[in-house]
């Protein structure tokens, strides 16, 4: 009863179209984040800078609040380290399908990583086995200028967009979410699937207590850390 | 105009402390061999980081208790029925934001 992996081709293209889905998600939450930026007074052109430069959505939310709220600089970039970590454990998981890529094109692929594209990318390991360099950078490359060009629009159009959360946009990022889980589960081998739904009943207990002392993408990561641990450990 | 020395320096340490994490990874990977016990804990990690961006979601913190955000716990109902019928990752999201649309226009 061996996976059936069914190869889709390993171009630019296919990578753009892999993407398209996930483009709702990166739009409706880049003018958000315009829009916000621009009430935190923060200038068009460092709008720009900070999705060109960080590209991390929940990072540039929470640099706006500090930095309206005056905060350190040398608290605003530990605070977007510590945000940003679990892109550490992303890249080391999707990483090890890219050894026989130079350097620079891994570089590349890491740069560009965010939640959305390691969502898709690891759904194609679950569906196919392995990752294409030329898929990888169709796919980052779109979400990227999807992204920085959705914040600066965002942030020009600013007050005049209409209120993103009445339509329900804001929900995109989560269903994606829901749904890259339900795909990568689908790809699962059955005898593991039900392991794999007991991890993430611990996933949610886990994080729940940890909510208590600590903030949210602080308990991800570390919630992260002990269920896979404990996935292990029960193999 | 737009932005000011200090401003381009404060982003600038926000980047290369979000870039240095995503790409260590790809690098290290490349010199050294993971051992396997590495290998095979890493293929838990995008179950347990999709379902903690999930979860996430749908926790909010009320004054001293961590509580289930009803819109958020609602609207995932259909998503996930749907992701689940039509293992489909944009009509799953088509009918996330419609149902958060509906919760929202007919409960709040």
């Amino acid at each position: 009863m061996e996976t059936q992996y069914i190869a889709t081709p390993d171009t630019f293209r296919q990578g753009v179209k892999d993407c398209l889905p996930t483009l709702l998600g990166y739009v409706s939450i880049g003018l958000a984040f315009g829009v916000v930026a621009t009430t935190s007074n923060l200038s068009i052109m460092e709008i720009f800078l900070l999705s060109l430069l960080v590209y991390a959505g929940s990072a540039q939310f929470i640099f706006c609040g500090l930095y309206m709220a005056g905060a350190p600089v040398t608290v605003i970039i530990l605070t977007t380290f510590i945000v940003n970590l679990r892109h550490l454990l992303m890249s080391l998981t999707v990483a090890p399908y890219f050894t026989k890529y130079s350097s620079i094109r891994n570089v590349g692929f890491g740069t560009l990583l965010t939640d959305e594209t390691f969502g898709v990318a690891v759904t194609k390991i679950a569906q196919e086995n392995r990752l294409g360099g030329k898929w990888m950078d169709g796919l980052n490359i779109t979400a990227y200028s999807t992204w920085v060009a959705a914040c600066t629009i965002g942030g020009l159009l600013g007050k005049w967009l209409p209120d993103a959360e009445s339509w329900g946009l804001d929900y995109a990022l989560a269903a994606m979410f829901i749904a890259l889980l339900v795909l990568n589960l689908a790809s699962s081998p059955r005898h593991q699937i039900m392991r794999y739904l007991k991890l993430i009943g611990i996933m949610a207990l886990t994080l729940y207590c940890l909510l208590y002392f600590m903030p949210g993408h602080l308990a991800v990561l570390i919630a992260t850390v002990i269920v896979a641990t404990i996935g292990v450990m029960t193999e | 105009m737009t932005t000011s020395v200090n401003m381009l320096l404060l982003l600038l340490g926000c980047a290369l402390v979000t870039w240095l994490p995503r790409i260590i990874p790809f690098l290290f990977v490349k010199s050294v061999e993971l051992p396997n016990v590495v290998l095979r804990w890493l293929k838990y990690i995008p179950i347990c980081i999709l379902s903690a961006l999930v979860f996430e979601s749908m926790f909010e913190e009320k004054g001293r208790f961590v509580v289930i955000d009803s819109f958020y716990f609602f609207a995932a109902i259909p998503t996930l029925a749907i992701a689940v019928w039509t293992k489909s990752l944009s009509k799953t999201v088509l009918a996330g934001v419609a149902s958060m649309a509906l919760l929202r226009l007919f409960f709040e």
